[in-house]
């Protein structure tokens, strides 16, 4: 309990990867906060990704986490565009309201 | 050793706070703020733990540039809290059951995977890194980002060059009443449309209006 662990840090990835995909599903009001979970979600990648790379002292594991940052932030670029246009042609972003697909 | 478990507990305890908040939070201004934090006390983690290049740019891009792009379209989108309120509890309540079950289970599976893991150990206890003084960790990052996996780090380059002109050719709008370079044109004028040769007589000067 004192001394920390890997395994500390693996929890608290996981904690915060399952705080991303429940607030996925619990989301009911816009897009943008799902965006907002998926950061969390690659956020937690990155922490057990580095946290190995500490201790397998192993350089590779934040290399691969330069990468993960890279397409979160290209991700999240085109994500928001894609909100920009859906908002100019529906006028809202409400979660509810995005079901033209639903046939 | 303490004070690492005590920042340790600290700065986790904030991020989970804060991520909770984040999806809970009703306000999507007051959620991005909750991201920034979250974002800088898990770069303050990955600074404490040795992992001080990535640290720092993680509060670069994420603090500096993704929650400032969210705050920016958040501002430009007018998101109404106020007509939503009713539909919307009543979607949370349907979902919570089913998200919430998911979670926990993802969480145990987790747990499960992390808990059945034997440490081996020779390995170093993240309490005790003995840091390399002679190298610093920015250093031996570019050693091998640069070698062995250039091509990678190309790769990644052309990923956000891709995302860029995705962005912006979703994003633009042609509009009629602008005065907009044309490089067509620029480029198609010739001498002969261009410029004109005139003879000037002395004392009598050019008109320039015919």
């Amino acid at each position: 309990m004192i001394e920390i662990t890997i395994g500390h840090y693996l929890t608290l990835a996981a904690i915060i990867f399952s705080i991303g995909v429940v607030g996925i599903f619990l989301n009911r009001k816009n897009v943008i906060i799902i965006l907002m979970s998926i950061e969390l979600i690659l956020l937690a990648v990155n922490i057990n990704l580095v946290s190995f790379s500490i201790y397998l002292q192993n350089l590779v594991g934040q290399v691969f986490a330069i990468f993960i940052l890279t397409v979160a932030a290209a991700e999240t670029a085109v994500g928001l565009a894609i909100i920009v246009i859906y908002y100019k042609n529906k006028g809202s972003i409400h979660v509810e309201t995005i079901n033209s697909l639903k046939g | 050793m303490l004070a690492h478990t005590l920042f340790f507990y600290f700065f986790s305890t904030i991020a989970v706070f804060s991520a909770i908040m984040v999806t809970v939070s009703r306000n999507t201004v007051v959620s991005v703020f909750f991201l920034i934090l979250v974002f800088i006390s898990i770069s303050i983690l990955f600074i404490m733990i040795g992992a001080e290049f990535l640290g720092m740019i993680m509060l670069i891009v994420y603090v500096g540039a993704v929650a400032v792009l969210f705050l920016f379209v958040v501002m430009m989108l007018n998101v109404s809290q106020v007509n939503i309120k009713k539909t919307s509890r009543k979607g949370f309540i349907n979902n919570i059951s089913i998200g919430l079950f998911v979670g926990i289970v993802i969480f145990l599976e987790l747990l499960v995977a992390i808990g059945g893991w034997k440490y081996k150990a020779d390995f170093i206890n993240l309490s005790e890194i003995n840091f390399n003084t002679n190298i610093t960790n920015t250093h031996a990052l570019g050693n091998i980002l640069y070698t062995d996996y250039i091509h990678l780090f190309q790769i990644s380059g052309m990923i956000l060059l891709a995302s860029m002109i995705g962005a912006i050719y979703l994003t633009f709008t042609k509009k009629e009443n602008i005065k907009r370079q044309s490089y067509f044109e620029q480029i198609e004028r010739e001498k002969s449309t261009a410029v004109e040769l005139l003879e000037v007589e002395n004392d009598k000067g050019v008109n320039l209006d015919d």
